[in-house]
């Protein structure tokens, strides 16, 4: 019997002969990944352990993103532990602001996540990578601390679900609009403990930023990792960096538990409603809502290309009076082609905020809270009661383009109508 | 491993941004977040909690997020155990390595808030003292029974590279 992709990477790092879903296994990991507000529970149980140093230094990343530059005092605390342990340890892989970035945009970009590698992260968004063909799943901080300890971590091995799009995209429709339309037809635990393998004709002409908006979300449909093979796109990504990729393929006698195809060609852009991910709607028919924020960004949709989509419809434009916009790219890297290009200027013309990069107001940290009746669009990835601030705020999910059209109406629009 | 309390009901998909908002993941301390628990759906949740209590919900409990400030909240404010009809994968995994006792189970539309009932862990037998009745639900993996005995991961870790 043939094995999907996500078992084949399995069963290399777990050291065994075979693999089926259900097993329990330890696997080494090729990357260890946690962040401010994950990693100080990870470091102060590694520390209560006993154990001195960590297993691999090179294997360790910590990103301070969630709540950095620091937004308090506490927050300064939790930032600073993370800064000394990377020093008391030898860990290179530490980027502190300035050279730090959304985790699950940067560490592509750096090259420290490559097809073929088990990723664990203290960050539900890991399965991100995904889109590199790498096995990248979310844990908490007391599995960090193990991995910290022996470099391994404990999986049950999840079930395969196969997801086919077939057709073409229309105008405005991109990545973010194919997940949010899965998670609506399947619901938040609609992938529960299953690994998503995302293929087909449409994912194979899209480029990366696309698939890492995709692979993304897929714990929003509580799924364990969300994975798409690696192709000539994924190989020229890659190409530059040093440490030795592996491309995996799933066998074409692998077994899947379930396998969803849909053609996409009549898919307009959608819009997850307050408040879960799977309460999507066409953005047609939420033309008469008001929105006070707009946030284009996140480590969904904070990439070159995200970016380029707000300013082409920008461009020219300003944000409607009463809404504040606010957009961040991802990486300094992302933001300085910003700047080359020119999409700075349209965003700070167009009356919107440019900010460093952070996750911000995603999770309701900083630099974009929600008061009460507030109304967001944003292009983050989770709008549950509450998310970016008070309770009695509303966030609406979407890409790029409806956002940026959204800042220039005041009301929730579809991009062809700018 | 037998754990008795009061039932306080919840209903499908409670998030990791109900259990424990964002703004409180500046502490790593049980008993601070715990007072935080559950606040954005039930404001006075962790002040009506007495110690031993159970939480009882749906569906896809503990989705969203990998915050393991979850789990400690909510043993935080004096939750002895959680019985949900289905675990969102990250949370179950920190419940586990955190030593929060946890089951599965499809009865729970049979129990209410305020119900008095009684876990066995081993055995996964659930007892409603308040309506008199007994659920039966799978006992856990040998390898998480592990974890849990050892009294969490590191713990269990530790046992092993001796």
């Amino acid at each position: 019997m043939g094995y999907t992709i996500a078992e084949k990477i399995l069963l290399k790092h777990s050291g065994r002969k075979s693999i089926k879903p259900g097993e329990f296994i330890q696997a080494s990991v090729d990357v260890a990944l946690a962040n401010d507000i994950t990693a100080p529970l990870a470091i102060s149980e590694f520390k209560k352990s006993g154990f001195k140093q960590v297993f691999n230094k090179n294997k360790i990343v910590l990103v301070p993103d969630h709540f950095a530059p620091a937004k308090d005092l506490k927050s300064a605390n939790q930032c600073k532990i993370l800064a000394d342990f990377a020093k008391e340890q030898g860990i290179k892989n530490y980027f502190e602001i300035g050279s730090m970035g959304i985790e699950h945009a940067l560490l592509p970009e750096k090259g420290i996540v490559l097809p073929g590698d088990l990723v664990i992260g203290a960050d539900s968004h890991t399965c991100t990578y995904g889109a590199l063909g790498a096995y990248a799943t979310g844990m908490g901080s007391t599995d960090l601390a193990r991995a910290y300890i022996d470099g391994k971590c404990w999986l049950k091995v999840p079930a395969s679900m196969k997801f086919i799009y077939r057709g073409k995209l229309n105008k405005w429709v991109g990545g973010k609009d194919l997940i949010l339309f899965t998670i609506g037809q399947i619901g938040v635990d609609g992938a529960l403990y299953k690994v998503m393998e995302f293929c087909g004709p449409v994912i194979n002409k899209l480029g990366m930023d696309d698939r890492f908006s995709i692979c993304n979300m897929a714990i929003e449909a509580g799924a364990r990792a969300g994975l798409i093979a690696p192709d000539a796109i994924t190989k020229k990504f890659v190409a530059g960096f040093k440490r030795k990729s592996n491309f995996y393929q799933s066998d074409p006698d692998a077994v899947y538990e379930k396998t969803y195809e849909w053609d996409i060609s009549k898919l307009e852009p959608l819009v997850a409603c307050p408040h879960l991910p799977s309460n999507v709607k066409s953005v047609s028919s939420l033309k008469d809502v008001k929105v006070d924020q707009v946030v284009i960004g996140s480590c969904t949709n904070g990439r070159i290309s995200d970016l380029r989509i707000a300013a082409s419809l920008l461009k020219g434009k300003k944000a409607a009076s009463g809404v504040k916009l606010i957009i961040f790219p991802a990486t300094q890297k992302i933001y300085l082609q910003a700047v080359k290009e020119g999409l700075a200027e349209i965003f700070v013309k167009a009356g919107g905020v440019f900010s460093t990069p952070t996750c911000g107001p995603c999770l309701g940290g900083h630099m974009g809270i929600l008061t009460e009746g507030e109304v967001a669009i944003a292009t983050t990835n989770r709008n549950f009661l509450g998310r970016m601030g008070s309770p009695k705020s509303f966030v609406y999910l979407s890409n790029p383009a409806v956002a940026a059209a959204s800042a220039i109406t005041g009301k929730i629009t579809h991009p062809a109508k700018i | 491993m037998v754990i008795k309390g009061k039932v306080h009901k919840f209903s499908d998909d409670i998030n990791t941004d109900d259990i424990i908002a964002a703004k409180y993941l500046v502490s790593t301390d049980a008993q601070e977040l715990g007072k935080h628990c559950m606040e954005t759906i039930s404001q006075n949740f962790s002040q009506s909690v007495s110690p031993g209590d159970i939480i009882v919900a749906g569906r896809n409990f503990g989705c969203g997020s990998s915050r393991e400030h979850a789990p400690v909240a909510i043993k935080g404010c004096g939750i002895s155990a959680v019985i949900a009809k289905s675990f969102a994968a990250i949370f179950f995994r920190n419940a586990i390595n955190i030593g929060l006792p946890f089951l599965e189970s499809l009865d729970v539309d049979k129990i209410n808030d305020g119900d008095i009932i009684e876990i066995d862990l081993a055995s996964g037998i659930i007892k409603n003292i308040t309506q008199d009745k007994n659920y039966k639900t799978q006992a856990f993996p040998e390898f998480l029974q592990q974890i849990v005995q050892s009294g969490g991961l590191i713990n269990w870790v530790k046992k092993c590279i001796r």
